[in-house]
């Protein structure tokens, strides 16, 4: 038995990356950036509101911090609700503690059902981006280009309806794509993404459609993956976050503009246990002089401004 | 399937021949950084799954491009800071898609040695002809783009058969003679280099390349907190140092610049190493070093005390 020869061709074994979604390039060699006022760190602080039916399906894998239980899984559900009726008011209260300005990142099915929530939200200095229809609609590898293409546009304008703004920015329900998603969302007007998360900074992500750009939301320190995924403890978690702080500071005090990127679940770290753990990360943010506190979409427009 | 390949003979730690590392030193210190590239629609091995989603697998291959977009810089001036010269566990076509990273690596005099083509291209089902040819064009690759003659091996995301090992020492002494294929990295039995039995007699050994201090096995698989590996590290070397005076020892950090090289990963690592090369009786050298220098002053005494010991 052997392997089919294929196997030992390499056909796109040449210079740069094995697709052409965006050039290759080391971030220590691209022009430095500047932040405005001069700043060395642009600080992203997401907050990631979610809709987890009840009556999951599971397509094509089963639902990341979904419904785990056989059906009516009431415990997973309403968990989940917790994070946008308590834990979401104990972060925003802990944003204005410490001046924060947060980006939320919302499924449009929870705007559309819950339009306290989102105006509340809309008092906020914070951008809303779109975080897909709910969490049981994942984009994922060969999906019907249509369907696809009609969730895309019903999630991104129905929440530019119900929300009055320009919704530039999209997050994927569990960060999972197809091989069009970019393609649709550069149709329906997103000027970025934050999906791929293999970078620091931004960059451009080119599509049939036209280019968007990335926004690169690390996954590594996020409070799922750490907590929920790796189960560390609360205090490991913080101190991961103010670690990674202080080394992209410091780097980017000696290469130039660097992107911190923190993505936070009411449902998980609005929790009573886990909220002083934010407070302390958040307390560490603001101490510093040296960063650029923004919005997604203002970080995107500096960043283009300089390349 | 066997039940074992016998590529080496129990031999037990105590009262072997003892190794002096050059200098007096106790340990043998390496660092292996897997500078790896995975493809983002592999094809697929009937074996194993190369990515859990249907492409486009984002999360997976994202970190592993961010190893290479940003990881690799940091990683690279942390080991420069402490005089550590890193022995490259290398995904050779590395050398063509990325060649900026080989140059800085060629720049500082660090060791390359084959980690396969793609970390994406498992050698399970391969016939011996095809895992020849595979390695075959990671030994010529590296000596095309670094000149140097590849004297070690790591199996492609770990992926064997039963002969890579004996195929690995055959294609380096087909092409460079007893220059390339000295030394595996595969098998995980030991704290020293040990001689392994290869079909074609070549002296070729096992070089300690510890599992259990790899950050992807201790990040993604045992899911370690980050400063707990620091002090993993630190322990770790502290055994091997205090054993180290009568045994000799080699100490391996196998590490990934999409791991290690996370910003809140880094501050541990740094910790460690400046911990372990702040040790006077260390020597702090590169795979290939440790394994000439093993093959030249201890291999024959080790095969001697193995054969003596078969026997008691």
């Amino acid at each position: 038995m052997a392997l089919d020869k294929s196997y030992l061709e390499y056909p796109k074994r040449a210079y740069g990356h094995d697709h052409d979604f965006y050039e290759w390039s080391m971030l220590t060699d691209r022009p430095k950036v500047i932040w405005p006022e001069g700043k060395k760190l642009a600080v992203w602080i997401n907050t990631t509101l979610e809709f987890y039916p009840l009556n999951q399906r599971n397509i094509p894998f089963k639902t990341p911090n979904g419904m785990t239980m056989p059906y009516p899984d009431l415990r997973h559900f309403s968990l989940r609700e917790y994070g946008n009726r308590v834990g979401i008011f104990r972060l925003l209260e802990a944003y204005k503690k410490f001046g924060i300005t947060s980006t939320f990142a919302i499924n449009t099915h929870l705007a559309e059902k819950n339009p306290y929530l989102l105006n509340r939200l809309l008092k906020e200095e914070g951008e809303i981006l779109c975080h897909g229809w709910n969490m049981d609609h994942l984009h994922y590898g060969g999906q019907d280009l249509e369907e696809e293409r009609a969730l895309v546009k019903k999630s991104v304008d129905r929440l530019r309806e119900l929300s009055g703004q320009p919704v530039r920015g999209w997050l994927s329900p569990a960060k999972n794509q197809s091989e069009n998603t970019m393609m649709l969302l550069a149709e329906n007007g997103i000027d970025y993404c934050c999906d791929w998360i293999n970078d620091d900074m931004p960059y451009e992500f080119k599509t049939p459609a036209s280019n968007l750009h990335v926004m690169p939301l690390s996954t590594e320190i996020e409070d799922q993956f750490v907590l929920g995924n790796n189960l560390h403890s609360e205090d490991s978690w913080a101190q991961q976050v103010i670690d990674a702080f202080d080394y992209l500071l410091a780097e980017a005090n000696e290469q130039g503009g660097r992107l911190f990127a923190l993505n936070l679940h009411p449902w998980l770290v609005g929790q009573p246990h886990r909220i002083g753990c934010v407070e302390k990360v958040l307390a560490h943010i603001a101490a510093s002089d040296d960063i650029w506190q923004a919005n997604t979409g203002d970080i995107l427009d500096s960043f283009k401004g300089q390349s | 399937m066997k039940e074992d390949l016998n590529f080496f003979d129990y031999w037990a730690y105590e009262d072997r021949p003892k190794i002096e590392w050059p200098n007096g030193a106790k340990v043998a210190f390496w660092v292996a950084p897997n500078i790896e590239f995975y493809e983002l629609d592999p094809p697929q091995n009937p074996q194993r799954k190369p990515w859990p989603q249907p492409h486009p697998a984002l999360a997976g291959y994202g970190i592993r491009d961010y190893g290479n977009r940003v990881g690799h810089m940091r990683q690279m001036k942390l080991l420069e800071k402490y005089g550590i010269r890193g022995s490259i566990s290398l995904s050779v076509a590395l050398c063509e898609h990325h060649p900026e990273i080989i140059e800085l690596c060629k720049e500082r005099d660090w060791e390359f040695f084959s980690h396969g083509i793609y970390n994406t291209r498992y050698s399970y089902g391969m016939d011996e002809a095809q895992e020849h040819a595979m390695i075959l064009d990671s030994i010529e690759t590296i000596y095309k783009h670094t000149g140097q003659k590849c004297a070690g091996y790591l199996a492609p995301a770990l992926s064997h058969t039963e002969h890579t090992l004996d195929l690995f020492a055959e294609v380096g002494s087909e092409l460079f003679g007893d220059d390339a294929g000295i030394y595996t990295c595969d098998l995980f039995h030991d704290d020293q280099p040990t001689p392994v039995r290869v079909r074609n007699g070549k002296r070729f050994i096992s070089m300690p390349y510890s599992l259990e201090m790899n950050d992807t096995i201790v990040y993604a698989v045992n899911k370690v907190e980050p400063r707990q590996y620091g002090t993993m590290l630190k322990r770790h070397f502290d055994r091997l140092y205090q054993e180290g005076a009568q045994s000799g020892t080699v100490m391996c950090i196998p590490t990934h610049n999409y791991q290690v090289s996370c910003p809140h990963r880094m501050k541990a690592f740094e910790e460690a190493l400046e911990y372990i090369t702040g040790h006077p009786d260390v020597w702090v050298a590169t795979g290939r070093e440790i394994a000439q220098y093993y093959l030249d002053n201890y291999y024959d005494a080790a095969l001697a005390d193995i054969a003596r010991k078969q026997e008691a």
